[in-house]
């Protein structure tokens, strides 16, 4: 009679269990346990901007405004923006999977300044706390671009404590960005050269290259405006000979590259699922990382598309529009590559994969409308309309939203050691992808044939495509609460992931799930070169 | 110190990711240097409205230059920096020759003279308000015309004075945080927690200090030194 | 390993900075055609800057070529801000603005 002795599992010390206590996670200096603190400030924020969004896609159901005034709407909208662009997007990659990983993918110890990490979480819950308060206070009504004189004289809401709450937000941002440069820099293992890094470290690279670049220009414009609210004269005010756009020239000097800081990252965590999920190496790997930098260097390039009927001269609008299609040429390299790179791949459709795949059709989509916007003959005609809003959704939400995602899916097990449930995980995509098409197509159409952006009120003629908008929305709305749901779940229930559950290539997966606090038992030397995946299995393990 | 001494000090200084004393020097001094040029681009957002205006209202930028600016002062105040800078690199080279006392001494004259600009600062501050040049409820200020009487200044000299006041009272904070910061190393320098072999953070907060001299070498001119036509 | 220079270099340097500061105080006096006074003082401001940048700031003897590239991307990034922004400044005369 055989008798099968069931092994407890070994619990080795990680970073996880290695001490307990709130006083040790509240104090750590450990990059991997600093990107589960701010992955929950995050998915809290999260909520709190799809709570606004869903206020807003109730309001747009019926025509008219008679869920919440004009003045509530305009608030909500803002908060809105202001909660996902500043405190969900230009965080999340980088403070969550770049932070826990980039040592890793490099095979150092911690990041360069450990302490300075822990700095920057901190100062994102000030300000994210800071950005709560004036939420219940009654909140911002300008818009997430905060337009003079709107914002600097005849607002009546809580426009000073919102831009304090962006300037504290906005240091978190460079310290991440500076920390990230450094320790690419300095603190890679013996053998890993540039040329050998992962993909995922060259696009956050470059993100870095633009948050400390661009960060502290919001700052300083928006440290103007408070100054503006508080002594009433300012460099805007055409009373005193200056000009409300000039605002709008320092703004989108950084918010245009920051939708870039949103992007990369999601560009980062394709190169690493694709590559995995088709088995081969990357395609033109000299041409994605390039590309990387060439996004962060042209991305600075273009800002005043945003400005074409703000009263900018025709000649700089010529300028702006020629190399704002400049731009998309790097995108459009890294889409070329990631295609390539699973052509006569061995494919396997698991849930990181899904995600990817829905990624590369959204953000080409979404890529692509950026051109019509950046036409000088079509953007007067649809800008400030729904056109907009559908655009810019399809890359945050369709890119970038769908790439964290599927960014957390993969490295889940690294994470945590355990594994989520993959039919739920098959599930949730589905739902997503649904939903979010669903939510965001409609928007172009209504867009183009002339419903404005950050109206409550809407003509009747509107109303079908609304409703569907509506209708998109709660399917997606779902689609995000499954994986919090199972996520969570799996840290009782899932089965125990082991060190590479998905028999990548990458220096993360040769170390214990979840990793020791020093990463690596001993510091890695590096012979080989990236994504590696001709001498790995050809399949995608199953994992029971 | 003994050489014994001064190596227990560096060892001990070297934070545990590091592997070796060189990397963590090389990545502290690169992580400044990146800091300072979010600083360029903080100050740099102030420089282009300066741009745009001075370009736009030539005139306004000529006359509140000339006029309104204590060009004694600005001078005093430029030559205060530029000294202190060279206290401030002076003292790092004393450190890296293991010489604490004199270089904690020339931190704290540093950090003096940076008091000292600061004291002046509020004299032309205090000058400027009672001649009400500060924009905003407190702005009465005059202007003479070319047949020497007076008016009260066109609405737009508020805009140069706002200039003045915001690019110049970011500065005056840098410096403000920059002499804490140097009393601070300063202080640790005199009781001896850096040495010939370690002392990167005397280095880098003097690259700090620098570039508030940087700063205010850019602001002088275009502040104080505008010519007349 | 670390570079230490002679005192005597920051002194020298210092004395230079001297000079470069009375000279552009003396030249803004000098009344000068068009914006040469302007650009006389911002090229003798970049000059003190260089110097206190190469000496001062030990650029010459650090990791010249990456701190080097770090500092001017700082620079070129301020000048992009500075060029693009005066490219609609400086022509809203020229092609007009849409809509006016």
């Amino acid at each position: 009679m055989a008798t099968t002795a069931v092994a407890t599992p070994v619990v080795r010390e990680n970073y996880l269990n290695t001490n307990y206590g709130i006083k040790s996670w509240l104090l750590t200096t450990d990059h991997k346990r600093i990107a589960i603190l701010y992955l929950i400030s995050i998915t809290l924020m999260f909520f709190i901007g799809g709570f606004f969004a869903t206020l807003i896609r109730l309001e747009l159901l019926t025509p008219q405004g008679d869920l919440m005034t004009a003045d509530t709407y305009n608030k909500v909208f803002t908060m809105h923006g202001i909660v996902m662009v500043f405190f969900f997007l230009i965080p999340s990659i980088p403070a969550t999977l770049g932070n826990f990983l980039i040592p890793m993918m490099i095979g150092a110890k911690d990041l360069a300044f450990p302490r300075i990490n822990l700095l920057s979480w901190y100062i994102y819950i000030v300000s994210a706390a800071l950005m709560i308060y004036v939420i219940v206070n009654g909140g911002v009504d300008t818009g997430w671009t905060f337009y003079t004189p709107f914002s600097t004289t005849y607002s009546n809401t809580n426009v000073f404590l919102a831009g304090i709450a962006i300037f504290i937000n906005g240091f978190s941002s460079i310290l991440t960005g500076l920390n990230f440069i450094v320790t690419l820099h300095r603190m890679r293992a013996p053998g890993m050269t540039w040329s050998r890094l992962p993909l995922f470290c060259w696009s956050h690279y470059a993100t870095s290259v633009i948050q400390v670049l661009g960060t502290p220009v919001i700052a300083i414009t928006l440290a103007l405006v408070a100054i503006e609210r508080l002594w009433h004269i300012g460099i805007f005010d055409p009373k005193v000979g200056g000009d409300p756009v000039l605002f709008q020239h320092m703004f989108w000097f950084y918010s245009h590259p920051a939708v870039y800081i949103m992007i990369l990252p999601s560009m980062a965590v394709m190169s690493e699922i694709i590559t995995c999920f088709s088995r081969k190496r990357i395609f033109g790997y000299a041409f994605v990382a390039l590309a990387s930098i060439g996004i962060a260097v042209l991305g600075f390039l273009v800002w005043a598309h945003h400005m074409f009927v703000a009263g900018i001269s025709a000649y700089a609008a010529l300028v702006f529009s020629l190399l704002s299609y400049f731009v998309a040429v790097p995108s459009a390299i890294k889409v070329f590559n990631w295609t390539a790179t699973m052509y006569k791949g061995n494919v396997s459709l698991r849930t990181p994969m899904l995600y990817a795949l829905g990624f590369i059709g959204l953000f080409t989509i979404g890529g692509m409308t950026g051109l019509f916007l950046a036409n000088l003959g079509i953007d007067p005609h649809v800008t400030d309309t729904y056109f907009v809003v559908a655009h810019f959704h399809f890359i945050m939400v369709g890119g970038a939203v769908m790439a964290y995602l599927g960014g957390l899916h993969f490295w889940w097990p690294k994470m945590t050691g355990r594994m989520y449930n993959e039919l739920w995980g098959k599930v949730a995509a589905f739902l997503i992808f649904a939903g979010f098409n669903l939510t965001f197509l409609p928007q172009f159409i209504l867009g183009y044939t002339g419903m404005p952006r950050r109206y409550h009120a809407y003509v009747p003629e509107f109303q079908v495509l609304n409703v569907l908008s509506t209708a998109g929305a709660s399917i997606l709305a779902l689609g995000y609460l499954l994986p919090l749901i199972y996520f969570l779940s799996s840290l009782r229930n899932g089965p125990i992931a082991g060190d590479n559950p998905w028999a990548a290539q990458g220096l993360e997966w040769k170390t214990a799930s979840p990793p020791p606090t020093f990463n690596f038992e001993e510091t890695p030397v590096v012979t080989w070169e990236a994504y590696d995946y001709e001498d790995l299995p050809k399949e995608v393990p199953v994992v029971s | 110190m003994s050489a014994s001494t001064t190596e227990a000090v560096a060892q001990h200084s070297l934070q545990h990711h590091f592997s070796t004393m060189e990397q963590q020097r090389e990545s502290t001094t690169l992580g400044m240097w990146i800091f300072l040029v979010t600083e360029i681009m903080f100050f740099g957002g102030l420089f282009t409205a300066y741009l745009v205006y001075r370009l736009a209202h030539p005139d306004v930028w000529e006359y509140a230059s000339r006029h309104e600016m204590e060009f004694w002062l600005g001078t005093i105040n430029t030559t205060i920096l530029l000294c202190s800078s060279l206290t401030v690199a002076l003292s790092v080279h004393a450190i890296q020759l293991g010489h604490r006392k004199l270089c904690a001494i020339l931190l704290f004259i540093t950090v003096l003279m940076g008091c000292g600009f600061l004291v002046v600062k509020g004299f032309e501050y205090h000058k400027h308000y009672v001649d009400g040049s500060v924009p905003g409820p407190w702005w009465h200020m005059h202007v003479e015309r070319p047949d020497g009487s007076t008016m009260p200044a066109p609405n737009t000299y508020q805009l140069f004075f706002y200039l003045y006041f915001v690019m110049t009272g970011l500065h005056a904070l840098h410096v403000t945080i920059g002499i804490v910061l140097l009393a601070i190393i300063g202080l640790w320098a005199w009781q001896g927690k850096y040495t010939a072999e370690y002392h990167n953070p005397v280095h880098i907060s003097g690259l700090y200090w620098h570039f508030v001299d940087l700063v205010w070498i850019f602001l002088f001119p275009l502040l104080y030194l505008i010519a007349g036509k | 390993m670390e570079h230490i220079s002679h005192a005597k270099t920051y002194w020298v340097v210092w004395a230079a900075l001297m000079c470069l500061m009375v000279a552009t105080v003396v030249l803004s006096r000098v009344p000068m055609p068009g914006p040469l006074n302007t650009l006389i003082a911002l090229g003798i401001a970049a000059a003190k800057a260089t110097l206190v940048i190469l000496f001062f700031m030990h650029l010459r003897y650090e990791n010249y070529t990456l701190i080097s590239v770090v500092f001017v991307a700082g620079l070129f990034w301020l000048l992009i801000f500075f060029g693009l922004t005066l490219v609609d400044y400086a022509s809203r005369h020229v092609l007009g603005v849409p809509g006016h």
